[in-house]
């Protein structure tokens, strides 16, 4: 593949939450801007735009990452899945449910970027990854201690982490109890 | 952000001919130390090259029983290796206690090594920094500073390494593959890749122009128990203060090997094999933890901000030890 110029528009095809959309970008638009800025998916919020809040997370091929710190040219052969893509106000899923009836959320704009990365948490624990608090077995069920601390990239200013931690902990009970 | 030339190489020599062909190019992996740095004007790379379709995302037993790690697996998956949980707890630990889990999804095994200081004057351009603007001064030294550095630090740049899994692999003695730009392989152990600042601490790494990371080797690990403590301003997803990276083996009561590494107080993955070969053959206790402890810190300088760093290693070095030889006298 040859250099894009400084000033030239990379092409980059991103499929998000099964569409694909063949888009003509700058190369600094990061895969923030492209969901927001370019296919109005505005869902996926814009925290601090420095991996330091959570707002932004978004699934890239089923794993959560932050939106804000990769460029839009960088996932040209990914899946990603956004806020959209989960759930519609007619139709919410599960988790979003889940959120709704634990009261997990105030102002509402750090919800998307919670809801995205429980999603990819829980199937990291599902897995049977390790975190800070410690092992466990794959079928366990997830305690408060350990999504407090899988959730920690995830800021909250209204600070609704208690109902957070609850509607995670409800859904990942749900879903252990249909499964 | 300064807009760039952007290439994405389809393979190992194509991005290393592509480095070739623009000496100033930068590689870009996880992207999430380098575009934070560019969105705030920190780092002006001309051209990215985007190393991310590359196949270096293998882990591999090598023959000597050791570990061969691509430099673009993430760490969220070499924390989470079997491998690396059952014979380098240490340093699935020390990855664990670092970032958060988006972060560990994206940030590379190569990426983390090279991730700059989070020196909050360094973050500011409208601060003077000898690391980001030679010759410009050090606001830290007289400022606020207390997340810097106590050890190796220079009267021009007193900033702190901030990785964790880089403190891990230093007492692992992880070594470091790469290739030139001509293909050529390298092969260096971990300190060898950073550089202390001196007089320029606009350089943090002794990698030449274009030269790539290919792998982290981890050797055979050493007998014994692992640890790694961090101690940090919150329970989480925050950097070190101080941590200590510890393995150590006891037998018959007596230390018999011994290697540590300490992160949050130096401008590299600090070692000391003074303070190692303190411990062989003794018995643990208290006091030999203090005596280690001592010559850990035997050259340790606060700049005042952060002299409680002085302390805080101490305390972390003498509980992580405790953790390892359980509660001795
Ligand atoms: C909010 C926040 C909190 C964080 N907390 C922690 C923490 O607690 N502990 C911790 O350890 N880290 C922490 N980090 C840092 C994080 O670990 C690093 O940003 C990450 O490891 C960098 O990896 P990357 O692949 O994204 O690197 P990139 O940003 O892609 O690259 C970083 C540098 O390495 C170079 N590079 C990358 N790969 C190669 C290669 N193969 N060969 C040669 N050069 C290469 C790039 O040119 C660049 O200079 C945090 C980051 C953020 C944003
Ligand atoms: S400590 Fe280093 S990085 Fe921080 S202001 Fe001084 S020169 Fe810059
Ligand atoms: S907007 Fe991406 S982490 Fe805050
Ligand atoms: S609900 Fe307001 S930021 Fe979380």
């Amino acid at each position: 593949m040859p250099w894009i110029e400084a000033n030239a528009n990379v092409a980059v095809t991103l499929t998000v939450n099964g569409v694909s959309h063949r888009l003509e970008l700058d190369a600094r638009v990061t895969l923030l801007d492209a969901l927001r800025e370019h296919l109005r998916l505005t869902g996926t919020k814009k925290g601090c735009d420095h991996g330091q809040c959570g707002a932004c997370t978004v699934l890239v091929n089923g794993r959560r990452i932050n939106s804000c710190l990769s460029l839009a040219a960088m996932h040209g052969a990914d899946n990603i899945t956004t806020i959209e893509g989960l759930g519609t106000t007619d139709a919410l899923h599960p988790l979003q449910a889940a959120f709704v009836a634990a009261d997990g959320l105030q102002c509402g704009y750090c919800t998307a970027g919670q809801i995205c990365s429980a999603m990819g948490m829980l199937e990291e624990w599902r897995a049977g990854w390790p975190s800070h608090v410690g092992e466990h077995a794959p079928a366990e069920a997830i305690t408060a201690a350990e999504i407090r601390e899988r959730m920690s990239g995830n800021l909250c200013r209204c600070a609704a982490y208690p109902r957070i931690v609850e509607a995670i902990q409800r859904y990942a009970g749900d879903e252990g109890a249909s499964t | 952000m300064m807009p760039f030339e952007y290439l994405r190489a389809g393979n190992e020599a194509d991005a290393l001919q592509a480095a070739a062909d623009r000496p100033d190019a930068r590689f870009i992996a996880g992207g999430t130390n380098l575009l934070d740095l560019m969105k705030l004007g920190i780092e002006r790379p001309p051209q990215l090259i985007d190393i991310g379709g590359l196949d270096l995302r293998t882990m591999a037993e090598t023959p000597d029983g050791g570990l061969r790690i691509g430099a673009l697996v993430t760490n969220a998956e070499l924390a989470a290796h079997p491998l690396v949980r059952a014979r380098y707890p240490l340093l699935s630990q020390a990855i664990l206690a670092g970032a958060s889990g988006q972060l560990r999804n994206k940030a590379t095994t190569g990426g983390n090594l090279l991730q700059r200081t989070r020196c909050y004057y360094f973050y500011d351009p409208a601060s003077p920094c000898n690391k980001r603007e030679p010759g410009t001064g050090c606001a830290a030294i007289g400022g606020f500073n207390r997340i810097m550095a106590i050890l190796g630090t220079s009267a021009h740049c007193i900033a702190s390494h901030p990785s964790d899994m880089a403190v891990a692999m230093r007492a692992l003695d992880a070594r470091v593959e790469t290739r030139q730009r001509d293909g050529q392989m390298e092969v260096r152990a971990l300190d060898a890749l950073y550089r202390l600042p001196g007089e320029t601490p606009h350089i943090d790494h002794t990698l030449a122009p274009g030269e790539l990371i290919t792998a982290v080797v981890l050797p055979a690990p050493l007998n014994g128990r692992q640890r790694y403590r961090k101690v940090r301003d919150r329970a989480s997803y925050a950097f070190a203060l101080v941590s200590v990276a510890a393995t150590l083996a006891v037998e018959d009561g007596m230390i018999v090997q011994a290697a540590m590494a300490f992160g949050g107080v130096a401008p590299m993955p600090w070692r000391d094999r003074t303070a190692e070969a303190l411990l062989i053959g003794q018995t643990p206790s208290q006091a030999l933890f203090e005596r280690c402890a001592d010559a850990v810190t035997a050259e340790a300088q606060g700049q005042g901000g952060n002299d409680f760093k002085i302390t805080l290693l101490r305390r972390t070095l003498a509980a992580c030890l405790t953790d390892l030889t359980g509660n001795v006298p």
